[in-house]
């Protein structure tokens, strides 16, 4: 049984219509349909946050909904943060405090601090730490991402 | 890591979605904000054969509140969007205050409290909660709808009274009370993780500061959240000093009866929930008419 839908949906503000098997999961679309492969995936089962998309301007995990259930929706991924060649605050604020070693959970940060730092202006220390408690990173640590986190608060 | 194949059916009203259990009965799994299934499904823990998507069903998001105060949400009504609520961030503080502590806020975005609350994991708050407040939730069927407590409702483990044609749609809280004192504790490895234990408390004392009615409930300590009977019977009628909140710990301890795994030992839960008890308790104290800080 393989069965399919077509959906439409917008990604980086970019119009799309596919067919997909409905147990694809939305990662899995947007990697291997979509070949937007900034989109990473660790656990695939919602724990290490890798996979955060904004989902309808919401931060979510991609891997823990269906490719089916996007239709109609609209999608911004890492590869939509960067204008060209210039890239967003946030990400000019990991280049500067070393916020990435391997890079793996790199998209996962920068998608979860976009969502946060829209609607927390001024954020705190704690609450930074707070935001990130569901993406794991497993070699930079996390002192400079959160300073690079705050740094990009002040516009830096 | 892909889910086993499933039909999907993706209803817009409520009657269809109820035909659809009721066809399909315990082979089909409803999806609600995915957040429990999924992570089950990706790793073939589940294998339901049909999925039966609720989240086109707009009538079961709402929030509102009664002549009465009585607070009624939605099923499909998302745990971020009840946190952000005004409404329940003036008339109903507790539910406000826990909101946060349920998983991480990329979690919470897709999360729905029914999802929670029919998942059932003994660790979650959102159950604790409901009944420690006495809650009722609305089950519908394609045949007609019946009310059942909080109390009624957890069986065991991720086991509950619901049927497999059943469905939850509503979530009934009643009146807040104005004199009604709050306190929530848990205690987690990280911010945002399911609570080894956790202890929530509601209080009623009189103007001598005796405690004239109380609810404490505990969770992760079983395989359902709990009122611990003796503990909240030996706090009645009494002023709570350090003697009897010390004495409450003790009572807590021995009467707790949880189970080891992985994450930590029934032992440490026992001797845990004592002291998240007596917090959550001083915490009510410290929290005249409930709007203090957590």
């Amino acid at each position: 049984m393989i069965a399919k839908q077509t959906i439409q949906l917008t990604v980086n503000g970019k119009a799309y219509e596919r067919a997909v098997e409905v147990r694809m999961t939305l990662a899995d679309f947007l990697r291997d349909e979509l070949n937007l492969t900034g989109t990473h995936l660790g656990c695939e089962h919602g724990i290490c946050g890798a996979c955060t998309i904004l989902f309808d301007g919401e931060a979510v995990r991609s891997c823990l909904l269906l490719a089916v259930q996007a239709d109609g929706a609209n999608l911004v991924t890492v590869e939509g943060l960067a204008q060209g060649d210039e890239l967003h605050p946030l990400q000019q604020a990991f280049h500067e405090n070393h916020a990435l070693q391997c890079g793996f959970c790199t998209p996962g940060f920068l998608m979860t601090a976009v969502a946060f730092l829209q609607e927390t202006q001024s954020p705190t220390e704690a609450q930074v730490r707070e935001a990130i408690s569901g993406n794991i990173c497993r070699c930079t640590g996390y002192a400079p991402i959160v300073q690079a986190i705050l740094q990009a608060r002040l516009g830096g | 890591m892909k889910p086993a194949p499933f039909e999907y059916f993706a209803p817009t009203d409520i009657t269809e979605a109820l035909d659809l259990l009721t066809h399909y009965g315990d082979k089909a799994k409803i999806l609600a904000g995915g957040q429990s299934l999924m992570p089950l499904m990706n790793m073939r823990l589940a294998r339901p054969s049909v999925l039966v998507d609720i989240n086109r069903l707009a009538a079961l998001s709402h929030i509102s509140l009664d002549a009465h105060g009585a607070l009624a949400i939605g099923a499909l009504t998302r745990q971020r969007t009840i946190e952000r609520a005004s409404l329940i961030q003036t008339h109903y503080p507790l539910l406000a205050a826990v909101m946060p502590s349920l998983g991480h806020f990329q979690i919470r975005n897709r999360g729905t409290i029914g999802g929670s609350i029919v998942h059932a994991d003994p660790a979650a708050e959102l159950p604790a909660l409901c009944l420690a407040l006495e809650a009722e939730f609305v089950l519908r069927s394609a045949v007609g709808q019946r009310t059942i407590n909080a109390a009624d409702f957890f069986r065991t483990y991720l086991t509950t009274a619901i049927e497999p044609v059943e469905l939850l749609v509503d979530i009934r809280f009643p009146p807040w009370q104005a004199q009604w004192r709050w306190g929530f504790q848990e205690v987690c490895r990280r911010e945002g993780d399911f609570a080894l234990v956790g202890a929530v408390a509601v209080l009623q004392m009189d103007d001598d500061a005796v405690c004239q009615a109380v609810r404490l409930t505990m969770f992760g300590v079983g395989g359902t959240p709990v009122r611990p009977q003796r503990a909240e019977e030996m706090l009645s009628g009494q002023r709570l000093d350090g003697q009897v909140l010390d004495q409450l710990a003790n009572v807590v301890t021995t009467e707790l009866e949880p189970d080891s795994d992985i994450h930590a030992s029934a032992e440490y839960r026992r001797e845990v929930g004592g002291v998240v008890a007596r917090r959550a308790i001083e915490m009510a104290l410290g929290n005249a008419r409930g709007h203090n800080e957590r």
